[in-house]
């Protein structure tokens, strides 16, 4: 009976409204308090959990979180993070996330989260941020590997937009393992969190196909990892897009441009690879995004032959994400099965064909008659990109053959 | 009787040497010197102009050993570099381009032989770029400097001719300016010199006034009217010589690079710009 009188008032409210004539222009926006404080001596309008962890089932150790009365930047108490060792049987890291306990917090009016931590021994943060709440993460910003000592120190992550963030309530976010450490367990104590606006904190720089807002915070550059949600489509700067062709004139490889073949993966984590990444998107967009690059490939192996007789060329859009130095190179190497019967391979390098450019989409179209020592491509199994680490961070877009 | 309280003040332990005791809080009384203007550039123009030759000349080049200080970048008269915007502000702007042999370009700009001043307020109001490796300064020359090696007896050598940086900032450091003189005995890295930093706020965000105020015996040192400084002639090293009692003129310009700021780094951020939005003389 209770919720039925609730939903009659509510009703009786609603046609009460409906009956006067109001313009959408009186309707006043929402709002939601905008308290700075996350946790200084206690959680601040946090939820009763307050900590609420990573799961276990994916190596989360739930067992290290607490506060501690023995510890503080400022006032009594600290937060206090057991970090556990590499062997721990109850989960090799720790993690999680604080949750506004109402509706959400209004934080334009800040540019910064910022705390106070200092460790039992010298070890890195793996990350660090805000914006998550296991629901939405929208608007999640972090960074990464923050060094921390034995003293303690102010860590500050710039909000990458604050004007997004008017109802967040993904408060704080953590993740740390002993990768710095060799493995050892150790302790990390944090305080006084907090959003601000400080003056420091300036000249954001979007580097959307990054993911990243790089920031000058007191003379130090700062890149902040941002959730998609803080870019504009025209903060993008996509790969161009391909002409149109006829089915019969492409055998494309990746592109959103044409129908792609099948491919087994982008990057098959090789031995001696050190290269990370592989395919990505943001929004509708596909593109290859590798780091740490030495080679990589392009696997069909386990795929339908991958037939491109017939094509004279490969096409291939590169975008360096670094600077280019000289003696930097990227070879594109081709690798023909023919069913097994007589293999053959054969690469070029791309700089012959355009000079690598830091920050901008270089497209390549390369004869295939260039790659020497290929004798057909009825039956590509591989292409590869190799760097032998010159060029370490690299994006990749519409790799197809045509003719 | 003019009141200006000094509430920022670093390098305390050339403070504590002057003879007006000064620190952090007090109030320091200067007489007042009822200054008026005597010649101003607010840099009112079109967009894209030369600032006003009646008052400025480019030095352009790489310099001599990069300007004296291993700087790295070679100085234009072109309006990528230096111009008006139209806004009524100067535009100094650094590259990073090949050009002439250097990998950066930028401006420099000097009142030599068109306006030059022997004591007074000399102040600009701008906002300085930022970065590893950029070097923003407004600063003051003695008009008999020697710029060519000659037999000319009224013209003198660097440092003997004098120079007084009303602001001069190492990108790195965007909360930081520094004031200094240079002289005989007191030049380079041994320049009679103070910082003065903003709390939680930059020089590259927000327009600032730097200033001097100079006469026989004194510079004073300000921004945003806070006396940061006080140099006399009792200020120089023992038996150094006080070389500021005769006419100066006036330069901007954004280095890049070299002995006091260190050299740009893959994370240094280019183009940056220096927007001034006047230089005004008050006698």
């Amino acid at each position: 009976m209770k919720n039925l009188t609730y939903k009659t008032s509510f009703l009786c409210i609603a046609l009460l409204s409906l009956s006067c004539s109001r313009d959408e222009g009186d309707l006043q926006p929402a709002t939601f308090p905008n308290t700075a404080e996350i946790f200084t001596d206690v959680p601040v309008g946090l939820t009763d959990q307050f900590f609420v962890s990573f799961d276990p089932a994916a190596g989360a150790n739930t067992g290290g979180f607490g506060t501690d009365d023995n510890e503080a930047y400022e006032g009594t108490t600290s937060i206090r993070i057991d970090v556990p060792s590499a062997n721990d049987p109850d989960g090799t890291f720790i993690g999680g996330i604080f949750e506004d306990r109402g509706v959400g917090r209004n934080l334009t009016e800040y540019n910064a989260l910022t705390f106070w931590a200092k460790s039992s021994i010298t070890a890195t943060i793996g990350t660090v941020g805000f914006g998550d709440d296991f629901q939405s993460n929208t608007y999640a910003a972090s960074l990464n590997d923050i060094p921390v000592s034995t003293g303690w120190e102010k860590v500050i992550i710039p909000i990458p937009d604050p004007s997004k963030l008017l109802n967040e309530r993904g408060m704080f976010l953590f993740s740390i393992g002993s990768q710095s450490t060799g493995g050892a367990g150790f302790t990390i104590w944090l305080d006084e969190i907090r959003f601000e606006n400080l003056g420091i904190v300036a000249q954001p720089l979007k580097k959307a196909l990054d993911l990243q807002v790089v920031f000058n915070v007191g003379g130090d550059e700062v890149a902040v990892n941002a959730a998609a949600g803080y870019f504009d489509e025209s903060d993008f700067d996509f790969a161009p897009t391909p002409p149109a062709r006829n089915a019969a004139d492409v055998v494309s490889i990746f592109s959103d441009a044409y129908t792609n073949v099948q491919v087994d993966n982008y990057n098959g984590f090789f031995q001696f690879a050190t290269t990370q990444g592989g395919a990505t998107s943001i929004g509708d967009e596909n593109f290859i995004s590798y780091t740490d690059l030495n080679f990589v490939s392009i696997n069909m192996f386990n795929s339908p032959d991958v037939d491109a007789s017939g094509m004279t060329h490969i096409h291939v859009d590169v975008n360096v994400r670094e600077a280019v130095n000289a003696g930097d190179f990227i070879n594109l190497s081709i690798i023909n099965n023919d069913g097994g019967a007589s293999p053959s391979d054969g690469f070029v390098s791309l700089g012959s064909y355009g000079s690598l450019r830091e920050g901008q989409w270089v497209s390549y179209d390369i004869p295939i008659a260039d790659f020497g020592g290929l004798a057909g491509i009825n039956d590509v199994d591989l292409i590869f990109f190799v760097s032998d680490g010159t060029i370490s961070n690299v994006l990749v877009d519409n790799v197809y053959f045509y003719r | 009787m003019k009141t200006i309280k000094n509430q920022l003040f670093k390098n305390l332990t050339l403070l504590l040497s002057l003879s007006i005791a000064i620190s952090c809080g007090e109030t320091v009384e200067l007489p007042n010197r009822q200054y008026e203007l005597v010649w101003e550039d607010n840099f009112d123009g079109t967009t894209g102009d030369s600032p006003n030759a009646a008052n400025w000349d480019f030095e352009t080049g790489t310099g001599i050993n990069g300007w004296g200080n291993q700087e790295l970048q070679n100085y234009t008269n072109r309006p990528e570099n230096v111009s008006l915007d139209g806004k009524g502000n100067l535009i100094i702007t650094a590259i990073q381009e090949s050009f002439g042999g250097s990998n950066y370009t930028s401006g420099r700009i000097i009142t030599k032989d068109k306006q030059e001043f022997q004591y007074g307020r000399i102040e600009a109001r701008l906002k300085t770029p930022f970065s590893q490796g950029l070097w923003p300064a407004f600063w003051m020359l003695g008009a008999d400097i020697e710029t060519v090696p000659d037999n000319d007896e009224t013209t003198v050598v660097w440092p003997q001719a004098g120079e007084i940086d009303i602001m001069e900032l190492r990108g790195q450091e965007p909360s930081t300016i520094a004031g200094s003189i240079h002289g005989p005995g007191y030049s380079g890295g041994n320049a009679v010199s103070s910082d003065f930093i903003l709390d939680d706020a930059r020089f590259d965000t927000e327009f600032h006034v730097f200033a001097v105020e100079w006469g026989p015996d004194f510079i004073d040192f300000f921004v945003d009217d806070q006396l940061y400084q006080q140099l006399t002639p009792e200020s120089l090293p023992e038996g150094s010589e006080w070389v500021f009692n005769k006419e100066f003129f006036i330069l901007l310009n954004v280095a890049v690079g070299g002995n006091y700021v260190g050299n740009p780094n893959d994370n240094s951020r280019f183009p940056q710009t220096m927007t001034v939005d006047y230089v005004r003389v008050y006698q």
